[in-house]
C-alpha cells in the first residue's frame, strides 16, 4: 500500500450487491408476515389457512433473495 | 462443519479453514470415471435413503393398534402432511391420489436436508443441484399430466395461457409470461430455492465452526478465546436454525408442489 493511499478497498464491489439483494425480499417478507398477523388478529378462525398462504407467499419472495446468492455462486 | 476436522489437519496453515463452493463439488471417491461415480454428497444421499427406508419400514412392520411413542410421532408427521398440506390445498377427493407422492417428497427432502447438520455427514444431500432438480421435474411432469388429463393438451394450454376474462391486448404480455412460468419458472424456482437454501446454510454453519476452531483452539490470548466462544455460540444457534430451515424447506417444497398440481385442475365455479 502506498503512503498516499489512505483507504483501500480490498475484494470485489459486487459483494455489496449481493448484500443489497437481501434488502428487497426482506421488506417483502416483512409486509407478508405483518399482513398475515393482522388478518389473523381480525379473523382468528382462518389462522391455519392464512398461515399456509403466508408461507407460499414468503417462499416466492425468498426466491428473489436467493437469486442474489446464486449470482454469487456463479461468479465464483 | 466438515471443515472442523479438516482444520485440525491443516493446523499449520495460517488463518481459519473457511468453507468454499468447492465443498459442493467434492472429488469422486468410488467408481471413478464411470457414469456411476460416487462422491461425498451422493454417498450421504445413499446412506440417508437407506436409513430412512429402514426406519420407516421397521416402524410400519411393527405398527400396533395402540401406537407407542415413536409410532405416534411418525403417524403424526404423516397425518400432518396429508391433512395440513395436501387436503388443505386440494381437498380430500382430488388430493387422495397425490398423498404418496407428496409424502415421499416431503420426507425425503426433510431427511436429506437434516443430513447437513448431522455430525459425520455434515452436508445436506440436497446441496447439489441435481437432487432438487429431480424432485422439481417430478412435480413438473405431474402438473402437466394432471392438466392434460383434465382439459386435454389444447384445453390446458388455453386455460393457462389465455385465461378467460382478460381484455385481449393484455394477452400480448400475459401469454409469454404464463408460458415462461409454466415451463421454466416453476421447476427452476423449486430447484433453486431448496438448493440455495441448503448451500447457504452449510456455508453459514461451517464458517461459524471454522472460526471457532481457529480462535478457540489454534490462537492464543484471552480476548481471542472469548471471540472464539462467541463464534461457537453462533455455530450452535445456526445449527438449530438449520434444523428449522430443513423442516421449513421440506414444507415449502411439498406445499408448492401441491399448489402447482392443484392449479392444473379446473376450478369449481
Amino acid at each position: 500500500m502506498d503512503i498516499i493511499t489512505l483507504a483501500e478497498v480490498a475484494g470485489n464491489i459486487s459483494l455489496i450487491g449481493y448484500g443489497i439483494a437481501a434488502l428487497g425480499p426482506g421488506l417483502g417478507i416483512g409486509i407478508v408476515v405483518g399482513k398475515a398477523l393482522e388478518s389473523t388478529a381480525r379473523q382468528p378462525e382462518v389462522a391455519g389457512r392464512l398461515q399456509t398462504l403466508m408461507l407460499i407467499g414468503a417462499a416466492m419472495i425468498e426466491l428473489l433473495g436467493l437469486l442474489g446468492f446464486v449470482a454469487f455462486m456463479l461468479a465464483m | 462443519m466438515g471443515s472442523v476436522s479438516d482444520a485440525m489437519l491443516l493446523a499449520a496453515e495460517s488463518g481459519p479453514h473457511l468453507p468454499s463452493v468447492s465443498d459442493f463439488l467434492p472429488p469422486e471417491i468410488l467408481f471413478e470415471g464411470t457414469p456411476f461415480a460416487i462422491n461425498r454428497i451422493i454417498l450421504v444421499r445413499l446412506v440417508a435413503t437407506v436409513i430412512m427406508l429402514t426406519v420407516l419400514i421397521i416402524t410400519a412392520r411393527r405398527a400396533k393398534v395402540i401406537p407407542g411413542r415413536w409410532q405416534a410421532a411418525v403417524e403424526w408427521l404423516l397425518d400432518y402432511i396429508r391433512d395440513n398440506i395436501i387436503y388443505q390445498v386440494m381437498g380430500p377427493i382430488r388430493g387422495r391420489r397425490y398423498v404418496p407422492m407428496i409424502t415421499t417428497i416431503f420426507m425425503t427432502v426433510f431427511i436429506f436436508n437434516l443430513c447437513g447438520i448431522i455430525p459425520g455427514m455434515n452436508i445436506a444431500a440436497t446441496a447439489s443441484v441435481v437432487m432438487p432438480l429431480a424432485f422439481a421435474l417430478w412435480v413438473f411432469v405431474q402438473y402437466w399430466r394432471a392438466g392434460i388429463k383434465e382439459h386435454g393438451l389444447g384445453g390446458f394450454l388455453k386455460e393457462e395461457l389465455l385465461p378467460a376474462g382478460v381484455p385481449w391486448p393484455i394477452y400480448i404480455i400475459l401469454t409469454p409470461v404464463q408460458l415462461l412460468e409454466l415451463v421454466l419458472i416453476r421447476p427452476i424456482s423449486l430447484t433453486v430455492r431448496l438448493f440455495a437454501n441448503m448451500v447457504a446454510g452449510h456455508l453459514l454453519v461451517a464458517t461459524c465452526y471454522a472460526f471457532t476452531q481457529f480462535y478457540l483452539i489454534e490462537s492464543a490470548g484471552a480476548a481471542v478465546k472469548v471471540g472464539g466462544a462467541l463464534w461457537l455460540c453462533g455455530g450452535l444457534v445456526f445449527t438449530c436454525f438449520e434444523m428449522f430451515v430443513a423442516a421449513l424447506q421440506a414444507y415449502v417444497f411439498a406445499i408448492l408442489a401441491t399448489v402447482y398440481i392443484n392449479q392444473s385442475y379446473p376450478e369449481a365455479e
